[in-house]
């Protein structure tokens, strides 16, 4: 079958159990939101689908390819991009390297110098600040700048962990807006890691619920949406 | 005044020396958060290299290039099969903040009983390649000499295009970020090991270079490049540890202070003016001159 | 996973010195033990026996700053060098008593260290091993320049004959074994104590969570200076003893290699542990013997016989470092 599959999946972080026996399937070409409170587990499990944390127990597949316990490096040469928690970028680094990183590697020079063109038509303020520090970025910036240097690779699965997370409201709404654009335009799965339920469910296609390291509910992001129980539990109305 | 300008152009070259070692130092400790001692070793191993290969080629030239190729073999062969081990076993307890450390002095003390060993203890010497006999300028004979313009010249020469490959080129970009961020550098698809590797390999060719620079007016034996080694590390401490600039600076800086206290007052004050320096600027910027961020919190 | 082994760590740092009642008796016990052992073995293993003890003195003052404070010195050898000439001066300048000197050794060195402590002890890892480094080769240099300290040849260092109520038989080199030893017993025993103390806690507190620590109204940069001091005081004493042992007090007795020995030393011990600091003494003084031994049976040349010590403490220490990083007594204890 084709997308992310994990199955029965359990981490410990020392003497705590930080995803407990948890599946999902998040089909190709879909976004999938994944939300849940503080301390659901959400960020051990994109640390552990892009190889950052080994894990012992349970499985995960990319296409039918088992994903776990890979080095993050062949994972990202193999299309699937991580965009860790906050404003990952170096910020030593001007705009311009910070993109260029996800193309060192590549063979295809051409194609990088393209999609560094897309990248900054997706986000024209790289544009205006690519030969400034990564440092003297806004957060919002940042956040676009991380996820413009994961599109750089030419990814084939975006894993993106708290995108919104320390933003303005107007510059989330954004971000959102572009990540759902990136799943209509491209080829392109995208696993969003949020706090921020109900702006995540509103672009997703797929929503899954966490809570405590296990999956509490999946459905279509609208169905969840519109759940009494999700809606009190997760969505503070 | 001729005493003050020999005393700023030796200044200047013993720096360059110390810059060399400093940047050796600067290199792995931004890479992999580990003062690498072993240098001192390292730096000896391959000047006996040199020292070997003048004998049986009798050319200096060719000694210098097989001495940095060397350095820079041994430089990634360390870290390699012997650094990344220990990083491997030594994961947790309070041990994991000076295991990296202790273990590059071990290696250091092995280095130097093997070269004892196989060449002994006594003082070789390394005959310079340019005439070592001071410069006579309006009949004074002054204490510096063309071999000093030639180290000088040599370390300027090495700092552009150490310069140039990590500012200006894909390597360095690389070599930069996983310095800056190995994790962002992994998810990015940068193999973060091997740039390390290559990174310990860049510091092993400068310790080779440094040697060939440095014995020519000294002798060789095996702890030949202690002092320089404790020299370097405190130009890198002055330095800030992170920078490169921060390095020369730091050495530079460090080269007058001893040279000048050298000729002007005494050559025993040496290694306490080295130590007074030293704290004088930490207690100003007890991170050195040129810390980032990174260096103050670690 | 690192929660876990500090906890079981510090489980192990308490029941190794469960009451003070207990510790007093150990070391009553262990200095009786060493009074009958002095008087069944020769003169030679009674000299190594005081240069072990003098090396477990040094030990003890690197675990005190490294293994319970997180601070790594490279120039412990330059604040020997401090209570080693502290030492020699009450000696032949003010003619006192030897042990009164060796107090002295400790007191003045103690005092350098909080004075250069109160400088440097904020400073972080490897900025403070980078001072320490630069102390430990500028400090014996500069004991060249003042006329009072002898030059490069030195101070004589004499503690006399023993007291002559001890009977005539009793050696000069058991009576270096008394004081050496007895120093040892009561710097591990004020170093448990230590240990155990609230003064302790902090200091383990403080190395494991400088932030924490200080979030929980610890003074950091207090406890750090204290540390630095305490070390400073063992580290000065343990240089007394030293140069007791030689009778002289030189720039040469400290050079940057004894601060590699006695931090190899401690490494080996186990950096928090205790109660091995005798059996890294021990290793300390037994490695130039095994390495001559090792020569003399299989006939290596004068370039072996030279490298070998050096090459088997190294070796040791990566050994150490790699098997065996928080002490030997790990390998037992895993076996049960």
């Amino acid at each position: 079958m084709n997308g992310l599959i994990v199955n029965n999946l359990t981490i410990d972080h020392g003497a705590i159990r930080a995803i407990n026996n948890l599946s999902f399937i998040a089909p190709r070409g879909k976004l999938t939101a994944i939300i849940g409170s503080n301390g659901a587990g959400k960020t051990t499990l994109l640390r552990s689908l892009s190889g950052l944390k080994d894990v012992k127990n349970g499985s995960a597949s990319w296409n039918g390819k088992s994903i776990l316990n890979t080095r993050p490096e062949n994972l990202a040469r193999s299309g699937i991009m991580h965009v860790s928690d906050g404003k990952s970028v170096i910020t030593e680094l001007s705009v311009k390297d910070n993109l260029a990183l996800a193309g060192l590697w590549r063979k295809d020079k051409k194609d990088v110098a393209a999609a560094t063109v897309e990248v900054i038509e997706l986000f024209p303020i790289l544009g205006e600040r690519i030969k400034q520090n990564a440092g003297s970025l806004s957060g919002g910036e940042r956040q676009m700048l991380a996820i413009g240097r994961a599109l750089i690779a030419r990814p084939k699965l975006l894993l993106l962990d708290e995108p919104s997370l320390g933003l303005a409201p107007l510059v989330v709404e954004q971000i959102f807006q572009t990540i759902k654009s990136l799943t209509t335009k491209m080829d392109l799965t995208v696993v969003l890691v949020e706090q921020n339920a109900m702006g995540a469910l509103k672009i997703a296609d797929i929503g899954v619920v966490l809570n405590l390291g296990t999956v509490v509910a999946v459905d279509h992001a609208q169905t969840l949406l519109n759940d009494p129980a999700v809606r009190a539990a997760y969505l503070g109305i | 005044m001729t005493q003050f300008f020999t005393a700023v152009l030796t200044s200047l070259s013993s720096g360059a020396i110390y810059a060399l070692m400093s940047i050796a130092l600067v290199l792995v400790w931004r890479s992999t958060r580990v003062v690498n001692f072993a240098q001192a070793g390292q730096a000896v191993l391959t000047t006996y290299i040199g020292y070997e290969v003048i004998q049986r080629t009798g050319s200096y030239w060719i000694a210098l290039v097989a001495a940095i190729i060397g350095g820079a073999i041994i430089g990634a062969f360390i870290d390699r099969f012997f650094m990344r081990p220990i990083f491997k076993r030594v994961t947790s307890g309070p041990i994991v903040l000076i295991a990296p450390v202790v273990a590059t002095l071990g290696l250091l003390g092995i280095i130097e009983a093997v070269i004892g060993v196989v060449w002994g203890l006594n003082n070789q010497s390394i005959e310079p390649p340019v005439s070592n006999a001071g410069f006579n300028v309006n009949g004074t004979v002054i204490a510096f000499s063309l071999f000093n313009a030639f180290v000088l010249g040599t370390v300027a020469i090495a700092m552009i295009l150490l310069t140039l490959l990590f500012q200006k080129t894909n390597i360095g970009l690389a070599l930069r970020a996983s310095a800056y961020s190995p994790e962002i550098s992994k998810l990015s698809g940068i193999r973060v090991d091997a740039v390390r590797t290559l990174g310990w390999a860049i510091s092993g060719a400068a310790g080779g270079l440094a040697g060939m620079l440095y014995v020519p007016s000294t002798y060789l034996f095996p702890n030949a490049m202690d002092v320089l080694l404790v020299f370097g590390f405190i130009a890198a401490v002055i330095g800030g540890l992170e920078s490169m600039v921060g390095a020369v600076v730091g050495a530079m800086v460090l080269g007058c202070a001893i040279n000048f206290v050298a000729t002007y007052i005494s050559t025993a004050l040496v290694f306490p003016t080295a130590f007074v320096v030293l704290i004088l600027v930490l207690l100003v910027r007890p991170s050195g001159l040129f810390a980032g961020k990174k260096g103050r919190s670690a | 996973m690192l929660k876990h082994s500090k906890s079981k760590h510090s489980k192990k740092i308490h029941s190794s010195i469960d009451s003070p009642r207990k510790r007093l008796f150990l070391f009553i016990l262990g200095g009786w033990l060493l009074l009958i052992l002095s008087n069944q073995v020769g003169e030679f293993s009674l000299y190594q026996g005081a240069f072990v003890a003098t090396y477990a003195v040094g030990i003890a003052s690197i675990i005190l700053l490294t293994g319970y404070s997180g601070q790594l010195s490279l120039g412990h050898g330059a604040l020997m060098a401090v209570g080693a000439y502290a030492g020699a001066l009450t000696i032949n300048s003010l003619q006192w008593h030897p042990v009164v000197a060796l107090i002295m050794a400790t007191l003045v060195a103690g005092l350098f260290g909080l004075l250069l402590g109160g400088a440097v002890a904020r400073f972080s890892g490897p900025y403070l091993a980078g001072t320490t480094l630069a102390l430990a080769i500028a400090l014996p240099s500069l004991a060249n320049q003042f006329p009072i300290l002898g030059g490069e040849q030195g101070l004589a260092f004499d503690v006399g004959a023993s007291p002559a109520r001890f009977g005539d038989d009793f050696s000069p080199y058991k009576w270096f074994f008394w004081i050496a030893t007895l120093a040892a017993l009561i710097i591990i025993w004020f170093v448990a104590n230590i240990a155990a103390s609230r003064f302790g806690r902090t200091f383990r507190a403080m190395r494991d969570n400088p932030i924490a620590a200080q979030l929980c109204g610890v003074n950091v940069a207090r406890q750090k200076v204290t540390a630095f001091a305490i070390s400073s005081g063992v580290a000065g004493l343990s240089g007394g003893l030293l140069v007791m042992l030689i009778t002289g007090v030189s720039p040469s007795v400290f050079p940057l290699s004894l601060s590699l020995l006695l931090l190899s030393g401690a490494v080996v011990t186990g950096l928090y542990n205790l109660k091995g600091v005798i059996l890294g003494g021990l290793v300390l003084v037994a490695i130039p013997e095994i390495a001559e031994s090792l020569v003399t049976r299989i006939g290596g040349s004068e370039n072996v016989a030279n490298s070998l010590p050096g090459f088997l403490v190294s070796a040791l220490l990566i050994l150490a470092v790699m098997f065996t990083p928080n002490g030997p007594e790990h390998i037992f204890k895993r076996k049960h």
